[in-house]
């Protein structure tokens, strides 16, 4: 494989990989803790909102995460040419 | 019939079936030995790491403590799941790609270094070592409950049954049989929960039966935080204000632990390709996520079920189990102002009543008055979530000592035939050093069971992120990290850890950080280190940046290899 493209890949990959941390970082320890009391003068059902991000909803979002990287990294590997056969 | 003898049907199917499934996954080479010949398939190996990770801790005692600390509780949940984003994002896919059988493999072939192999061995065996103690503690305490043998007795039937799968079939019978527990213990975690949740908000799902009404129509977590107020606790929902910052410190360092723990690592080896291995990642924490979301559900239910039962009630009016565990000295009262009505409130002065927090789950169906076999089941389950992460910190120990030490070490030169010999002996006495010291367990053990999160966070996680992310890595960069990164951590731990005979009292806590959460201060502290050192010295050699290249790329994954 090209150097060129190799660097090109590297870089998309962690371009991926910093918008996905970015938003693991916001809804656990922004939502789920620094924010949690501002957010739970919100109602979310029965639920004060800080309080559902910091025992459900960041949890939902950690999985969620990790397919659509799954599924963004397969994608790049094809484009790359770097799949495995 | 009753409970007992439920348990015993119980609990006695299940060991047959880790049984049998560990006869059938013998292994026969050291490759299957150590990482199950490399052909595991995603989802089973996403349900092995999900039992693998989830010990008794997380099964007995977490929706208890969730159900004392409330909103605090949060950095558990969050702690203990937010590490799979960084072992799927940061990790896996790439060691996979390395392909080699463990931790100390990456650290030693990355770093161009006996001694990088020698530091990262003797941290793999203190973190499981420490760790795999406190669950051979748990399935001792399961068994002399529910089945009124002998602590010791229990631990005992608890080694027979790991020494023979784990010695028989390695990593091959331990991820077969670690999916058999993950269904076990799943089951067993939800049916009861399901069964509370109807009966207390009229929902099946746990998950959103927490946000539900109860039956005078006010919504579960208000009528749980005027509960809570009106007997001086603090709001359930809400944390105080110097909470936050250990939450969030508490919440960092059980993550980057998570991601840098050798067991959790080693199991994204057992799969065919890099692609598997990210996918894996996401499996394994969606099976996690199911007991993760329903525990902070149980937490509250039970909760809010007790404060009703017992506040301001006669003690003479307590439900049967209230006396069982009185007798177990789980629960304690004492009737200060001799009224005959149990005061339960967050005044010292005027609380009548303590409550162990470890018996919230195992007495949850009884308090919810649910069937027998529903609280046989609860045993099952949590014997299974102890059992299954002591399997896979034991292989960790044992790969460590014969690959690691003897075959890397000190005798490159022996066969592969001599090397699983060696592995089989080194797991046997692993199994049994590990049981005796659970036996009699050294006063801190519990203590430094969850501090090993820390441990793993301040040594391995930044020397593997670096090792892939930085090139410009090298050995010096990255033994000093580790050793700074751990010693400062360990000494601050001791320093502030009374029962380890640290002098610290917390008013001298660095900004308030609890001991719990300085891993994430010795994390940052490794990677400046690690970063400041490598510039000043020569960088890594060309073969060694060919490697770095060489993982980023999937393709070309080849099985595990030894060479």
């Amino acid at each position: 494989m090209e150097k060129k493209t190799a660097k090109e890949y590297w870089r998309r990959n962690l371009k991926l990989l910093g918008v996905l941390l970015c938003i693991w970082f916001i809804v656990s320890y922004g939502c789920g803790i620094l924010f949690a009391d501002s957010l739970n003068t919100i109602k979310f059902g029965g639920f004060p909102l800080g309080f559902w991000f910091a025992q459900q909803g960041a949890i939902y979002v950690f999985v969620v995460l990790i397919f659509v990287y799954v599924w963004k990294m397969n994608k790049l590997d094809k484009e790359f040419d770097v799949d495995e056969k | 019939m009753g409970v007992q003898t439920w348990t015993f049907i119980i609990v006695g199917f299940t060991f047959l079936l880790y049984i049998g499934v560990a006869i059938w996954a013998k292994a026969g080479s050291t490759k299957e030995f150590y990482v199950a010949g490399g052909g595991v398939s995603p989802l089973a190996n996403g349900m092995a790491t999900a039992a693998d990770w989830m010990s008794a801790a997380s099964y007995l005692s977490m929706a208890g403590l969730i159900s004392f600390m409330g909103y605090s509780g949060s950095q558990y949940l969050m702690g203990w799941t937010g590490g799979y984003v960084l072992l799927a994002l940061l990790l896996a896919p790439y060691l996979r790609k390395f392909g080699k059988f463990t931790v100390p493999d990456f650290i030693g072939e990355r770093y161009y270094s006996k001694q990088a192999r020698l530091v990262a061995l003797i941290c793999a065996i203190f973190v499981s070592f420490t760790y795999v103690v406190g669950q051979m503690k748990g399935v001792g305490v399961a068994f002399a409950r529910f089945l009124e043998v002998p602590f010791s007795v229990g631990i005992i039937i608890g080694i027979g049954i790991v020494f023979f799968y784990a010695v028989l079939g390695g990593m091959k019978g331990i991820t077969y049989t670690q999916v058999a527990q993950y269904c076990v213990l799943i089951f067993a975690f939800t049916v009861p929960a399901i069964f509370i949740s109807i009966q207390m908000v009229g929902s099946p799902i746990p998950q959103l039966g927490m946000g539900g009404t109860v039956s005078d129509g006010t919504y579960l977590l208000d009528k749980l935080n005027m509960l809570s107020v009106d007997l001086g606790f603090s709001e359930y929902t809400s944390a105080g204000m110097d909470d936050r910052i250990n939450v969030f410190f508490i919440t960092a360092a059980l993550m980057f632990g998570t991601a840098g723990l050798p067991h959790v690592i080693v199991r994204f080896f057992t799969v065919p390709k890099v692609r598997d291995a990210r996918k894996s990642a996401g499996y394994a924490l969606l099976f996690i996520a199911i007991l993760y979301t329903t525990a902070p559900a149980v937490a509250a239910f039970a909760r809010t079920n007790l404060l009703q039962t017992v506040s301001n009630q006669p003690y003479a009016e307590m439900p049967l189990w209230f006396s069982k565990w009185e007798t177990a000295e789980l629960i304690t009262f004492e009737d200060k102002n001799q009224d005959g009505l149990i005061q339960y409130v967050a005044n010292p002065a005027t609380n009548e009543l303590t409550i162990d927090r470890d018996i919230m789950v195992l007495a949850n169906p009884e308090i919810a008055n649910l069937p027998a076999w529903v609280i046989a089941l609860v045993v099952a389950g949590g014997l299974a979530a102890a059992l299954s992460t002591a399997a896979g910190l034991l292989l960790v120990i044992a790969t460590s000592i014969s690959h690691d030490l003897f075959k890397k070490y000190l005798r490159p030169d022996i066969s592969e035939k001599k090397e699983l010999f060696a592995a089989r002996v080194s797991i046997a006495v692993a199994v049994i050093a590990a049981g005796l010291a659970g036996l009699n367990p050294p006063g801190f053990v519990a203590q430094v069971v969850a501090l090993a999160f820390g441990l793993a966070a301040s040594s391995f996680f930044p020397a593997i992120i670096l090792g892939i992310f930085d090139k410009r890595m090298n050995k010096e960069g990255a033994i000093a990290g580790m050793i700074i990164g751990i010693l400062f951590t360990s000494a601050y731990i001791w320093y502030f850890k009374a029962q380890l005979g640290g002098p610290g009292t917390p008013d001298q806590y660095w900004f308030g950080i609890k001991p719990e959460g300085i891993g994430t201060i010795g994390m940052l502290i490794n990677l400046v280190v690690s970063l400041v050192i490598s510039r000043m010295t020569p960088p890594p050699p060309k073969t060694v940046q060919a490697i770095v290249e060489d993982i980023r790329i999937p393709r070309g994954a080849g099985s595990a290899s030894s060479h």
